[in-house]
């Protein structure tokens, strides 16, 4: 879906549940995987490609999201279509209770920066969540985010 | 204007910028937050310009996603050495993707200057060009001459094979500040539009 909307630049912190899909978007010959330090990297380099005339998607865990809330505001301020797909992590059965905070925390963190945020839990409503995010942020010029519930983790259908 | 220390032959930062800006064409020119912003604007505002006054330790990531999507056109990252502590990792980001369109110049004057003059850790042990080199930039350097400086501009407006890291050291004195443009979605427009680009 992300070569459908003719995505080329794909910043990621990887996480398990991103694994297939950082794969695929290395073997896709369109597309750059660009490996990141930490998260607001990837915020950055987001706003850089728009600017260059290039559509970006931010692939990250949950956990990183608290990392990008002051480079938020790069995509506000000069109004930055924006979209990132996240993984949850600390919510569905987490046994890490390191991973809750930020989970939990995770939805409001992007809100408070006006990131408009979409979520699927279902392997079957994947592809019509981040078709929508999709649309909003390089279509009509948003900042979104789609929350990939800890639930489809694992889940084949949850990659493309 | 702030009295700073002065350290004896560290260069001017305006006459750095202005030659290092001087054999500019296409360039598109990202400016860090801060006196960075203020140095470039100092040399002539320009559409192909992008001035952040925030998004502190983005400024380098910034320049890296615009220069991949733009691999014909130089691409000159103009930064502080406070705002580039902060964003130490994508010198490593950098280095894994080896655009030959980027440079990315600091100009080190050991202080942040916005707060007060405070030193940064390069008045201290940090060498930022070090830093770089370890990261995987092979071409990191140092400068302290205004022939340096020189030289380096010859490059930077060019597209070569890998990017570059420089470090330029400056001495501790504050500039007047000149101002440019501070509404982000207009600045983002103008350089879309300059690249042929949708103002959106």
């Amino acid at each position: 879906m992300l070569k459908e909307f003719d995505v080329r630049q794909v910043p990621y912190v990887p996480d398990g549940g991103l694994a297939e899909l950082i794969l695929a978007v290395q073997a896709e010959p369109s597309m750059r995987a660009i490996s990141l330090t930490t998260e607001e990297e990837g915020v950055a380099l987001s706003a850089g490609a728009w600017l260059g005339g290039q559509r970006s998607a931010l692939l990250m865990q949950s956990s990183g999201v608290g990392n990008c809330v002051n480079m938020l505001s790069l995509i506000k301020t000069c109004r930055f279509p924006f979209l990132s797909l996240v993984t949850m992590r600390g919510e569905w059965g987490e046994f890490n209770p390191w991973q809750v905070p930020m989970g939990q925390a995770t939805p409001a963190a992007f809100e408070m920066m006006d990131v408009q945020v979409l979520r699927a839990d279902h392997p079957e409503e994947v592809g019509a969540v981040v078709r929508a995010g999709a649309k909003t942020a390089y279509e009509g010029g948003s900042a979104v985010a789609v929350l990939l519930s800890q639930r489809l983790i694992g889940s084949k259908e949850f990659v493309k | 204007m702030r009295g700073g220390r002065k350290i004896k032959g560290r260069l001017d930062r305006r006459e750095a910028v202005a030659a290092l800006l001087a054999p500019r064409r296409d360039t598109l020119v990202v400016t860090g937050l801060g006196a960075a912003t203020y140095d470039v604007a100092a040399a002539g505002d320009h559409e192909r310009n992008f001035y952040l006054w925030g998004a502190m330790g983005g400024t380098l990531a910034l320049g890296l996603g615009l220069a991949l999507a733009q691999p014909e056109v130089p691409v000159l990252v103009v930064t502080g050495d406070g705002e580039m502590l902060m964003g130490l990792g994508s010198f490593a980001t950098l280095a894994q993707q080896v655009p030959g369109n980027l440079t990315v110049v600091i100009l080190d004057n050991g202080l942040y200057g916005e707060t007060g003059q405070q030193e940064t850790h390069t008045a201290g042990a940090t060498d930022l060009a070090a830093v770089a080199k370890a990261c995987g930039i092979a071409d990191s350097t140092t400068l302290t001459t205004l022939a340096e400086v020189g030289t380096l501009a010859a490059r930077a407006h060019a597209v070569g094979k890998q990017p570059t890291v420089a470090v330029v050291k400056i001495a501790r004195e504050d500039a007047p500040r000149v101002v440019p443009v501070r509404e982000g979605a207009y600045n983002k427009s103008r350089l879309r539009v300059a690249l042929g680009l949708s103002a959106d």
